[in-house]
């Protein structure tokens, strides 16, 4: 499967803390498959370590929430260099592709008319466009899941609106410059609506919650609006 | 809240009620042992103190006299289900709940570990003049040396997820920044130069830059802000910030 984006970076890792009860691990500056890698392997190995309260993987970093009444920075910093040094011999965990049936345009995607005129496509290519194209979780992040896709095809690529919409309904398929993602509660946003799954993303009463974890492969397939 | 919570001889997180700005009415259906802690909320009652409420009887919380928030702690918890490991309720998602409306029933639950304590010998102190301490950020050195000088009012458009401050204009560094995690006090600074303190329903992930971050010790007083309050910061070290947690740490555990 052809791989999104791919910059080969160094690999420069910094330890740094970010407040008095966190650390943050950079993997460079770049959005990189390489970085990407790291994050996971990383993430894996440190889940269910004691005093540890919150792991935030991101792009190229994972910032490390602990309870500073049970751990120094430099603990946990140790504990770090020791995982990544045995992570690298691990098998990272199998990649799983997950298919996101979507309803593009109409009200379920009110933006894609606006897609079309940016890049100069027919709204029926930008979602011919849009479903052909693999896509990669790199993380799963702000406030509730919301999965950040690389993949999104760079002709796809649309600014953000100039003022967030209030209300974007759940399951929305969204473009945010040269981003993809799907909004897994109702709640403000910026980026572009082309269309709307009814793939429930997070919920919160389920477990595990999100449909969509770090490392997943991302397809969308067009259905009609009555399969929705 | 974790006081209120050793007060009554919870576990420091059980689940209490928080009131911001105003209080409300709470009727006992059954005879319970009581703590309101953090700011005044005149109820007429002793703050940082257990206390008994007789069955029938009904606390009454107005508007603030002191800082943004007080709480109820009532003995054996608020006997509401968690979700996510968590009895809150996250109000932007509604996950967990939604924040109480008049009518509201609760059952008390059962999570008492121990005998109320005695009332509590001094408070802490909310008000130093606005003063925030801060330790520096992942992106510190991307911002003038003095960026934090700055006097700031808290704007009203604050709420559990971050605190909008006003004030002078922190110059933008600009730069490529990639999304990246962000903890809870991070101070971020967007194109405008406005600050936003990242509060308790904070998201997980951000891509404005940092340049410093508010110490565990002063969450109480971010809580404790109300709209219009002045606030400035003071850049301390990391030593310092743990020696402060470390008081204040002693001082909820003697209480």
């Amino acid at each position: 499967m052809p791989v999104p984006r791919v910059v080969v970076r160094s690999r420069e890792v910094t330890i740094r803390p970010a407040s008095d009860r966190s650390l943050l691990i950079s993997f460079g500056g770049e959005i990189s498959m390489e970085s990407h890698h790291q994050v996971r392997l990383l993430t894996q190995s440190l889940e269910g370590l004691r005093g540890i309260l919150n792991l935030h993987p991101a792009y190229a970093s994972v910032l490390i929430d602990f309870d500073p009444r049970l751990r120094t920075h430099a603990e946990v910093e140790s504990s770090v260099r020791e995982r990544m040094e045995s992570a690298v011999h691990a098998a990272p965990a199998p990649v799983r592709t997950v298919e996101i049936p979507v309803c593009y345009g109409g009200d379920f995607g009110p933006d894609l008319p606006d897609v079309g005129r940016h890049t100069g496509f027919s709204p029926e290519r930008v979602v011919e466009l849009h479903a052909a194209a693999d896509y990669l979780v790199y993380f799963v992040g702000f406030s509730t899941c919301f999965p950040y896709l690389g993949g999104l095809p760079p002709e796809l690529a649309t600014p953000r609106l100039s003022a967030p919409r209030k209300h974007v309904p759940v399951g929305s398929v969204a473009i945010g410059g040269g981003q993809a993602g799907i909004y897994p509660l109702a709640s403000p946003g910026g980026w572009r609506l082309i269309g709307r799954t009814r793939l429930r993303l997070f919920d919160p009463e389920g477990s595990p919650p999100p449909l969509l974890r770090m490392g997943d492969r991302v397809r969308f397939i067009p259905v009609p609006e009555a399969r929705l | 809240m974790r006081a209120g919570n050793l007060l009554v001889g919870n576990a420091e997180n059980a689940a209490a009620l928080e009131m911001t700005l105003v209080g409300g009415a709470f009727e006992f259906e059954t005879s319970a042992v009581i703590a309101l802690t953090g700011s005044d909320f005149g109820a007429g009652l002793p703050l940082w103190s257990p206390m008994e409420v007789k069955t029938g009887q009904t606390i009454r919380c107005g508007a603030t006299r002191s800082g943004a928030r007080c709480y109820l702690s009532v003995r054996g918890g608020i006997g509401v289900p968690q979700v996510m490991g968590s009895s809150s309720v996250h109000v932007m998602t509604g996950v967990g709940g939604h924040a109480l409306r008049a009518g509201d029933v609760l059952p008390i639950g059962q999570a008492a570990i121990r005998r109320p304590r005695a009332p509590a010998r001094g408070a802490p102190e909310y008000n130093s003049g606005g003063r925030l301490r801060i330790t520096p950020a992942p992106q510190a050195d991307w911002f003038a040396a003095d960026w934090y000088r700055g006097g700031y009012v808290v704007s009203e458009e604050s709420n559990r997820m971050g605190l909008r401050l006003r004030g002078p204009m922190i110059p933008s560094p600009g730069g490529h920044m990639l999304t990246e995690g962000v903890p809870l006090g991070a101070i971020q600074v967007p194109p405008d130069g406005q600050p936003i303190i990242l509060f308790v329903e904070h998201q997980t992930t951000g891509g404005y830059p940092k340049p410093g971050n508010v110490i565990s010790a002063d969450f109480c007083r971010l809580g404790q802000l109300r709209p219009r309050d002045e606030v400035h910061f003071e850049l301390i070290s990391l030593e310092q910030a743990l020696t402060a947690l470390q008081e204040q740490e002693k001082w909820l555990y003697a209480l």
